[in-house]
């Protein structure tokens, strides 16, 4: 897939606030066609906010949002995007089958209803009142009915919250299966897993902006350095100042842990300078990147958590 | 699926109003035993308990008291059943179906005309089964009585169709109906539909000629009175402007809170 096409989402600048919360803080973005692309976050990070303008269900404060170079209530007037959401959006008064319809009769064209019922797995309940239909299975119906107007931009939220780790990997098979076709994927998630393995493309979120942004070695290399541990005695803790430059020092019950991109000079500085014993060095996975890269930082705001909390 | 596709226009032709559509919104409000219960079944025991007893009394004009009393509640029934109808948006919102609905190409005003539409076959529905029993009962009436009648108790239901959208778009609730049930009685009441303004008393007779029942339930009567006055379908239009417009209202800030 070329680069030159227009790319299938361009953010520029993104902010917005609510009331106190600055829950998203200039956020630029650019997803080319054919890319699956993982926003990952801890809680509060501001996936869901972006995501909502994504869609056009929320305004931004300032900056841009273009969805294949169009305003997203453009696109999204033009079938180009479908969306999986977190929670609600269904009725529950009607059948698996007779969702689906009615999703693909607000398109002037759509995918065979029973094609995309199996697509999803969910053929085999397609009479099922949506109200009798447990949170997994109703996961896989919001899936079918982004999937019956075959858009080029299908942005999942947090898809597979609720669902039991066979079935969150069905139905990631599922959405890879689909993208192979050729369709752009955007997909929030908090799991580090869902992300490592089904994403091209990793954008690491943490307040509001993105703090890595590459596939998920790189996002690994970039948080790579190593974490050194040792026994300081209390006395030699001022000595501490004087340590290499690291991303994190913190002091503890005589333990001294630094985060660092250069850990020989660390170690070094250990041995020769203090009276530092019982040291380790650790190198970081995916999952110690996503915690260095989207660490809040000392007396952040707690309540965006708080906020985001209540959202869900 | 080819990029081709992907990224090519496919909007909806008339803004999303299609058979489908509609006949899933008709199919789950005749499933909606609640909204039946509203639509047919409190009618028809209003009738039997105001109607049956005194169905042969006259009036001046020579016209039956049965008469009088079935086309009333035939508003009333229609009435009830496009408010129903239309307050439903207010469990779709609360289901989260109105965002769900903002990421597809569907059109408000292409939803809201579904909407009418379907609200319009429930009163349809309603107005039918009101003459059904009212014929059972033994009322009879020329043909064109029962038709001029019947069809303005039916296309006048579109002004309570607007409230119940209107009310839905207000309220989160669940259960919308049973706020609005009594209120439509109370309405019903003050429109005349429940008994003759004339034996109200000078007050509430004057109030009532500017309640939202009212001109509707003289225009259907009109055939059996033989009265006429403008003023009527003024009541009926100015309602409906308002309904309208306090949907519409309501609609935009809905769209624009998430």
């Amino acid at each position: 897939m070329t680069n030159t096409a227009v790319p299938a989402v361009h953010l520029a600048g993104l902010h917005k606030s609510f009331g106190k919360v600055h829950a998203v803080r200039g956020l630029d973005l650019t997803v080319q066609q054919g890319e699956v692309v993982a926003f990952l976050g801890p809680n509060g990070a501001g996936k869901t906010t972006t995501i909502d303008m994504i869609l056009g269900l929320s305004t931004p404060d300032g900056g841009d949002v273009a969805v294949f170079g169009r305003t997203p209530r453009a696109a999204i007037a033009r079938g180009q995007v479908a969306a999986v959401m977190q929670t609600g959006g269904l009725l529950r008064d009607i059948s698996v089958r007779e969702t689906v319809q009615l999703t693909a009769a607000m398109f002037d064209s759509s995918r065979p209803v029973d094609e995309v019922l199996a697509r999803a797995g969910i053929l085999d309940i397609a009479d099922r009142r949506v109200e009798k239909c447990s949170g997994g299975q109703q996961q896989r119906l919001r899936f079918a009915m982004a999937l019956v107007s075959d858009p080029g931009l299908l942005i999942l939220d947090e898809p597979t919250t609720g669902m039991d780790v066979a079935g969150r990997r069905d139905f990631w098979s599922a959405i890879r299966a689909d993208a192979s076709r050729g369709r752009t994927v955007i997909f929030a998630t908090h799991y580090l897993e869902e992300a490592d393995a089904y994403a091209d493309r990793i954008v690491l979120v943490r307040q509001g902006t993105i703090v890595a942004d590459g596939t998920a070695a790189q996002v690994k290399n970039l948080a790579s350095g190593r974490t050194v541990r040792a026994t300081l005695p209390p006395g030699d803790r001022d000595l501490l100042a004087g340590l290499p430059p690291a991303d994190r020092i913190e002091y503890d019950a005589g333990r001294v842990t630094v985060r660092t991109a250069d850990s020989d000079a660390v170690v070094r500085y250990l041995l020769n300078n203090t009276g530092a014993h019982d040291l380790e060095v650790v190198s970081h996975n995916l999952e110690e990147a996503f915690v260095t890269l989207t660490a809040d930082e000392p007396g952040s705001d707690a309540s965006q958590n708080a906020f985001e909390g209540d959202r869900a | 699926m080819s990029q081709a596709t992907a990224i090519q226009d496919r909007k909806p032709s008339a803004g999303g109003i299609n058979s489908t559509f509609l006949w899933i919104e008709i199919k789950r409000l005749l499933r909606n035993r609640r909204t039946m219960i509203f639509t047919v079944l409190m009618p028809a025991i209003f009738f039997f308990i105001f109607g049956l007893s005194n169905k042969d009394q006259l009036l001046p004009n020579g016209h039956s008291y049965g008469q009088y009393i079935l086309i009333s509640l035939t508003v009333y029934a229609a009435m009830t059943a496009a408010t129903g109808a239309g307050s439903q948006v207010a469990v779709e919102r609360a289901q989260g179906w109105s965002r769900q609905l903002r990421l597809t190409p569907l059109l408000p005003g292409a939803y809201i005309a579904v909407k009418a539409a379907a609200a319009l076959t429930l009163s349809l529905v309603a107005v039918i089964a009101q003459f059904v029993i009212g014929a059972l009962a033994g009322v009879t009436m020329d043909p064109q009585i029962w038709l001029t009648a019947g069809l303005v108790a039916w296309l006048g239901s579109l002004v309570f169709a607007a409230l119940g959208l209107f009310v839905g778009y207000l309220m989160p609730s669940q259960n919308v109906m049973q706020i609005l049930g009594p209120a439509l009685a109370i309405l019903a009441m003050l429109g005349g539909l429940f008994m003759p303004i004339e034996i109200m008393g000078d007050t509430f007779g004057q109030i009532a000629r500017f309640t939202p029942a009212y001109g509707i339930g003289q225009l259907a009567r009109s055939p059996i009175t033989g009265e006429f006055d403008a003023m009527w379908i003024l009541n009926v239009l100015v309602w409906l402007a308002i309904f309208v417009g306090g949907a519409a209202m309501a609609f935009r800030r809905d769209t624009k809170r998430v």
